[in-house]
């Protein structure tokens, strides 16, 4: 109990009233598909002081667009993801040590922390002619995936890079790029998503602190609180679909109305992810909302798969 | 997308080049204050030293320099106190291994404690102007509205909305004029000398954000080329003069070509200075290198008498005491980016209202349709938060037959060219200080103030010992 009056004194000095913080774990706690009653087992993973849960989060053939995601998280503010509630051990974007001292940094994280730490990849791996088409400090993605991933507690890949590929995987493919699971033939979680949303990555993550073990995932690794629905069964512009109500141009008085996109070539129907729900930005939008069909980015292979974007499914 | 609009034949309506040129502004301010704070404000800034200023001391200095919404006593002593506790948690995390306590670190405990509270103050404050992008993009980052002819978000272009735009507007340009602006000028009081390290000779921008259909004339950031730092000859940049090497990337042997005969056949190979070393190209116009980026526009558009751009261009040199010349240099480079985001951020206002009468006369036509042509060719020249971006198309039945592009990263990071030429990163590197080579912190500020796009890898040899030290910037 003190603990908890000492983290509620220290909320109130950062300005966030006990009010505003259960509005947060309430809201993270709908997101991964809890009962109402786990919002204050929620709240206590962020109130007790307590060893921060070490992460080390490697980037492999990507863009850091899902580093990008992860730092707008407003579901906790990311200053106190940092510093806080996670321990972000190596992290080559946000890091101060370079060098050396990063690759120093690596192995001591990874020694320190061996089956305690969770391992975030960003970005898919090079497995053509040895991993040649990517290296770090002149080691393969492929030879630090297979170094670091087993020690990891977790591996959780965050994107559809890290997931399935993502773009390097796109046909014709020159450096063989894979997801981490099939590269090391393993099974990590996958939030994909290009990017994915920051709720859905911190969802997991609470999960993990709270219960101690990963949430329920689908047949590809997807946490099913997220993913456990297309966007289409989750549609605000679903009706209509019904109604037989579409846009067939965009900037069409049709477009104007908000009718379906299902014509401009929608992928929502074959898209698993909780995009419509949970929004962006504190909801403040997502690209339907926004005009544009889903282009099906969190699903395997949406490159090949999905295109050509604005042809009807 | 230019480029494809180019060679379908499009033109788009006015209040959708107005919509992205608040989205490309809005990029502007929040990639440079997550640029300055984040990715390397700890090359000047020690954060550890924080841990001994004089909360008090701090206070009366912050509100000597900067008109920051927060500061006081209290304030700093709560800034310091979670410090402490993150760093008596023994998990330093991201701060692990930095160069802390190096002998180049100069600021005094106390600045470095109002520094690390406005990098604090930063993480969250880039959350919030990452909305503006979701407001008309749909989500930050890879915003999904823009499209060949327009933009989709019209049902977005609401007095809400356009509300929330203005006030995340204001909240951020408040931030760049009252803390980063003044954090730029006392940090760069304690490092003058590097007004005279990390400069290159050659400058290139394309210029961007149209005030109307007029291209290059009505861009906002002018177009231009300046090659030998002279200033007073500087001339327009034409396409027509770029031409891509790969004599010293990892790619099948070929000429130097221009992007519309451009081709890219990767062949990976072994690390080899005295060969081939990189998977960069090296563009180069009329056959030299050019640095890209704020200084190359802040540049151009000073040498094309820009007024805004002359204006603060003189305030700050003048406020540093330092003479034109500082600006080839790793600190003109820092300190240009902070000063183009007073000015595009300043005009950004403008063109919100300017939106504002378009939605009132009932215009809220966001996209012209067009039609795929049997072939065609185009191209689109822009400039980004990180230099000029050119994207070259070729269309044949329909299809893409030929596409490149020559990002700005290239530009900079690229290797030497057929003719041993060096990239800008590379020139600027030469002769630079380094106090002690086994922790090459000044190294690190130099290649960060290009804001590159990549994990790169440097040399250093020291003269005396002549040993080479491997160096990975991340």
């Amino acid at each position: 109990m003190k603990k908890e009056k000492d983290f509620y004194k220290r909320l109130s000095e950062k300005g966030i009233s006990r009010r505003e913080f259960m509005t947060f774990c309430t809201v993270l706690t709908a997101t991964m598909g809890l009962s109402s009653s786990f919002v204050p087992k929620v709240a206590e993973v962020f109130a007790a002081p307590r060893q921060r849960p070490p992460v080390v989060w490697l980037h492999f053939a990507e863009c850091t667009g899902c580093t990008e995601s992860v730092l707008r998280t407003m579901y906790p503010w990311i200053d106190e993801l940092l510093l806080e509630i996670l321990s972000m051990e190596y992290h080559e974007t946000i890091m101060a040590a370079a060098g050396h001292q990063a690759e120093k940094t690596l192995k001591e994280a990874v020694q320190k922390y061996k089956g305690k730490f969770i391992c975030v990849v960003e970005g898919a791996i090079a497995t053509k002619y040895n991993g040649a088409y990517g290296k770090i400090g002149g080691r393969t993605f492929l030879e630090i995936a297979k170094d670091v991933c087993p020690k990891a507690a977790a591996v959780i890949c965050l994107g559809t890079c890290a997931c399935f590929g993502g773009i390097q995987a796109a046909k014709p493919n020159p450096g063989g790029y894979k997801g981490v699971g099939e590269a090391l033939g393993t099974k990590p979680v996958n939030i994909p998503g290009c990017p994915p949303n920051p709720i859905n990555f911190v969802g997991t993550v609470v999960n993990y602190i709270l219960l101690g073990k990963l949430p329920a995932l689908d047949e590809l690794g997807r946490p099913l609180f997220a993913y456990g629905k297309t966007i289409h069964d989750q549609c605000p512009r679903r009706s209509h679909f019904e109604n037989d109500e579409f846009v067939t141009e965009f900037g069409s008085v049709e477009a104007t109305m908000g009718y379906c996109l299902y014509k401009m070539g929608c992928r929502g129907p074959e898209t698993y992810n909780n995009c419509a729900t949970v929004k962006f930005h504190g909801g403040t939008s997502w690209p339907i909302q926004a005009g544009h069909p889903c282009m099906g980015c969190s699903e395997p292979d949406f490159w090949d798969k999905m295109t050509p974007f604005y042809e009807e499914l | 997308m230019r480029a494809v609009e180019a060679a379908v034949g499009v033109k788009i309506p006015e209040v959708a080049r107005i919509l992205r040129n608040l989205l490309h502004g809005a990029q502007f301010q929040h990639d440079h204050i997550v640029h300055f704070y984040h990715l390397h404000a700890l090359d000047w800034v020690d954060i550890v030293s924080a841990l001994k200023a004089d909360p008090k001391k701090t206070a009366t200095l912050a509100d000597n320099l900067s008109k920051a919404p927060w500061g006081g006593t209290v304030y700093f002593k709560k800034v310091q106190q979670r410090l402490q506790t993150f760093v008596d948690s023994g998990q330093l995390g991201p701060f692990n291994n930095g160069y802390w306590g190096h002998p180049d670190y100069r600021l005094p405990p106390e600045a470095n404690l109002m520094a690390t509270s406005h990098y604090i103050e930063a993480l969250r404050l880039q959350a919030k102007s990452a909305k503006m992008h979701a407001i008309f993009g749909g989500k930050n980052p890879h915003l999904q509205t823009l499209v060949v002819g327009g933009i989709t978000a019209t049902r977005d272009l609401t007095p809400d909305r356009i509300a929330q735009f203005l006030y995340i507007w204001k909240e951020t340009q408040d931030f760049v004029k009252d803390v980063y602006i003044p954090d730029i000028l006392a940090v760069a009081s304690f490092y003058k000398d590097w007004g005279g390290i990390g400069g290159t000779t050659n400058f290139l921008a394309w210029g961007d954000l149209p005030q109307s259909r007029k291209e290059p004339e009505s861009l906002f950031m002018p177009r231009g080329v300046i090659m030998k730092r002279d200033l007073k000859g500087v001339k327009m940049a034409t396409q027509e003069k770029v031409r891509e090497h790969v004599a010293r990337g990892w790619y099948e042997k070929g000429n130097d070509r221009h992007p519309f005969k451009g081709e890219t056949k990767p062949k990976h190979g072994k690390y080899n200075t005295e060969g081939k070393y990189s998977w960069f190209k090296a563009p180069r116009y009329e056959g030299e290198p050019c640095e890209v980026g704020p200084l190359a526009r802040v540049l151009v558009a000073y040498a094309k008498g820009k007024k805004e751009i002359i204006k603060v261009v003189d305030t700050t040199l003048k406020a540093l005491d330092i003479p034109v010349g500082a600006l080839f240099s790793t600190l003109g480079r820092t300190a240009a980016r902070g000063l183009e985001t007073i000015v595009i951020g300043d005009a950004m206002e403008g063109w919100i209202m300017e939106l504002v009468d378009h939605v009132k006369k009932g215009d809220i036509k966001t996209y012209q349709r067009w039609e795929m042509p049997e072939s065609g060719m185009g191209y689109g020249l822009n400039d980004v938060a990180r230099g000029a971006l050119g994207h070259w198309i070729r269309i044949e039945k329909k299809k893409i037959k030929h596409y490149q592009y020559v990002v700005p990263s290239t530009w900079n990071l690229g290797p030497r060219d057929s003719n041993g030429k060096l990239g800008p990163v590379e020139e600027s590197l030469i002769g630079t200080p380094v106090a002690d080579p086994k922790r090459p912190l000044e190294i690190l500020r130099t290649v960060h103030s290009f804001d590159p796009c990549i994990a790169c890898g440097v040399h250093v040899i020291d003269p005396d010992s002549n040993q080479v030290y491997k160096i990975r910037a991340v």
